[in-house]
């Protein structure tokens, strides 16, 4: 098999079952080009090369004899180095967590190891998430494969830019507010954030435990059904885990969307700030939906105009109690001192950077004595509000179609001085977190200048199938999730 | 001013977070920026508006209270950056 190194998952597990290639050589191919490529890109933090090849190996005498874990068993992944793990070092993008290797496993890795996926190694990020350019890593930057001048997005860049640049076929995120679906679409691959409770967060690190879910970036909607069919369903470690067993996601994918209604926000695509050529992909893409059947009708989501403002008081809170874990004692670094304060105060001042910082401190301001009442419960009654639209919204639409972000990747250090102008980055996607909603971000299309432009997709409650389907129907149709970006071709 | 300087400082040490004394400004303007946009929520009516604390409508669980296998204590402190084979080592809090 040529080129096997563009091919997703699903069209790998064929050739796999056909014997056109052996799960050792695709791992291997997508180690030959890391090492030859991802200096330029700095996707991965943490390789595991032999273990890789072993596991492959190891694939490929179990698929001889009949013995298959799933059709993924043998295929590569990369994991964001966020999720427990007992074979590798987890840090979270953090200095704080230097050396920490977990004495168990996240559920997400325990599911891809059941299922046989080789996990090659682990990508880079924001620090404990925070983030919309994974310029907050402590552990070095990582730049966008269509242009490394600009950012891949964040806060899972690493694990975007991995699949982006065809290291892997598929990687799993994290997204709190975007953090899936907006790199996937500053990178041009397709991330889904599923409904909160799908997947479970046991052995997930914390950032905001009410808004935290984890999905994959893929190349495809048909791969990222199937890793979601490996990782999704009730775990009863995680108490807000969805009781009722996942649905089978790639029987959803019918190819179908005549009839689809899709809800068109008023005001989400002539907003201020909104890119021409993101607006234009976005609106093409729609047509192209229209073409296939589907139809579109307008909705009103007033309350998402807080969505931003909610949600910085909202992760901020959680974010300064889940934190505060961090003090020197039980994992990690620990910075020099004589009394036991000065220890705390050392290693978390030393431990974390600016933006960890910031967050912790407007957590613990609008937690404070006489604030919780002004900020913290009205995010969680705004909250409220924007859900409410939102089920409003679902009674005349099936989905509901936005830009996933206001305009493409910007250039590395372009927004590092001014937080608030990077939050904004995430206007378009913290809503679905905030309503627990899935969305899905895929290609639509390029800007003028060739950066990947996102359309996003938000679903009823559980209904990652809905959004899923309506992506498939699109890129069975569209080769925009096929490009790939000079600068890693081969 | 929506934040002063001694509120940063205060802030902080609830935070076990120690400034630089060039990051006490630089912390308060952003926080001042960031606290001046989200005031847009105060002017919402949100009278009578429950809070959301979780999305899907279920229940906590409850588990039958059974022994359990859990890791052993020497692999819980390996993580600590001291430890002996049952504890994890701080410096001392009592003289």
């Amino acid at each position: 098999m040529n080129d096997v190194w563009k091919a997703g998952l699903a069209q790998l597990a064929l050739h796999v079952e056909s014997g056109d290639v052996s799960c050792r050589e695709i791992v291997s191919a997508a180690l030959e080009r890391i090492s030859r490529l991802d200096g330029k890109i700095g996707a991965f933090l943490r390789l595991r090369p032999e273990a890789a090849l072993a596991e492959a190996a190891a694939a490929d005498t179990a698929r001889k004899s009949g013995k298959a874990r799933s059709r993924l068993h043998g295929l590569p992944v990369a994991v964001k180095d966020i999720f427990a793990s007992r074979d590798f070092e987890t840090t979270c993008g953090s200095r704080i967590l230097a050396g920490f290797r977990a004495p168990y496993d996240a559920t997400v890795l325990e599911r891809l190891r059941e299922a046989g996926l080789v996990i090659v190694g682990s990508t880079n990020m924001d620090e404990f998430a925070m983030g919309s350019s994974t310029e907050n890593s402590a552990l070095g930057k990582t730049r966008n494969p269509w242009d490394v001048a600009r950012v891949p997005g964040g806060s899972s860049g690493g694990s975007s830019a991995a699949v982006a640049a065809r290291f892997v076929p598929a990687a799993l995120g994290t997204d709190t507010g975007g953090s899936i679906r907006q790199p996937a679409a500053l990178c041009g691959v397709t991330g889904i954030k599923p409904t909160y409770g799908r997947v479970s967060r046991y052995g997930l690190v914390a950032f905001a435990s009410s808004l935290d879910q984890i999905g994959p970036l893929t190349r495809s909607c048909a791969d990222a059904a199937l890793m979601l069919g490996v990782i999704a369903g009730h775990d009863p470690r995680d108490a807000t885990s969805y009781p009722e067993p996942a649905p089978n996601f790639v029987a959803g994918l019918t190819g179908d969307v005549s009839g689809l209604r899709i809800g068109l926000p008023r005001g989400f695509f002539d907003g201020e700030g909104l890119d021409r050529d993101t607006m234009k992909r976005v609106r093409e893409a729609l047509e192209t939906l229209q073409g296939l059947g589907a139809k579109t009708v307008d909705v009103d989501l007033p309350n998402s105009a807080h969505g931003i403002a909610t949600y910085y008081l909202i992760c901020t809170a959680e974010a300064s109690s889940n934190l505060s874990r961090y003090d020197g004692v039980k994992y990690g670094f620990r910075a020099r001192a004589e009394s036991l304060e000065d220890m705390y105060e050392n290693t978390r001042s030393e431990g974390f950077g600016a933006e960890v910082k910031r967050r912790i401190l407007l957590g613990t301001y609008v937690l404070s004595a006489g604030y919780y009442d002004a900020y913290y419960r009205k995010a969680q009654q705004v909250r409220t509000l924007i859900r409410r639209d939102f089920e409003r919204a679902f009674e005349s639409c099936d989905v509901i179609a936005t830009p996933t972000t206001p305009g493409p990747a910007w250039k590395v250090g372009e927004l590092v001085d001014d937080p608030l102008a990077m939050y904004l980055a995430d206007v378009y996607t913290v809503t679905a977190n905030l309503a627990g909603l899935p969305g899905l971000s895929l290609p639509a299309g390029f800007t003028s200048a060739g950066l990947p432009v996102g359309l996003q997709l938000i679903g009823r409650p559980l209904d990652e199938v809905g959004v899923l389907r309506a992506g498939d129907a699109f890129q069975r149709h569209t080769d925009f999730h096929e490009r790939v970006p000079p600068a890693v071709s081969p | 001013m929506r934040i002063s300087r001694d509120t940063v400082l205060y802030i902080a040490k609830l935070a076990r977070l120690r400034l630089a004394d060039g990051e006490v400004e630089r912390m308060r303007s952003d926080l001042d920026a960031v606290l001046g946009y989200v005031e847009s929520l105060q002017k919402l009516d949100t009278t009578g508006v429950p809070p959301t604390t979780h999305v899907l409508d279920i229940a906590t669980p409850k588990r039958p209270d059974e022994i359990a296998r859990v890791l052993p204590v020497s692999e819980v402190v390996r993580n600590a950056p001291e430890h002996t084979e049952s504890a994890m080592v701080v410096p001392k809090v009592l003289e």
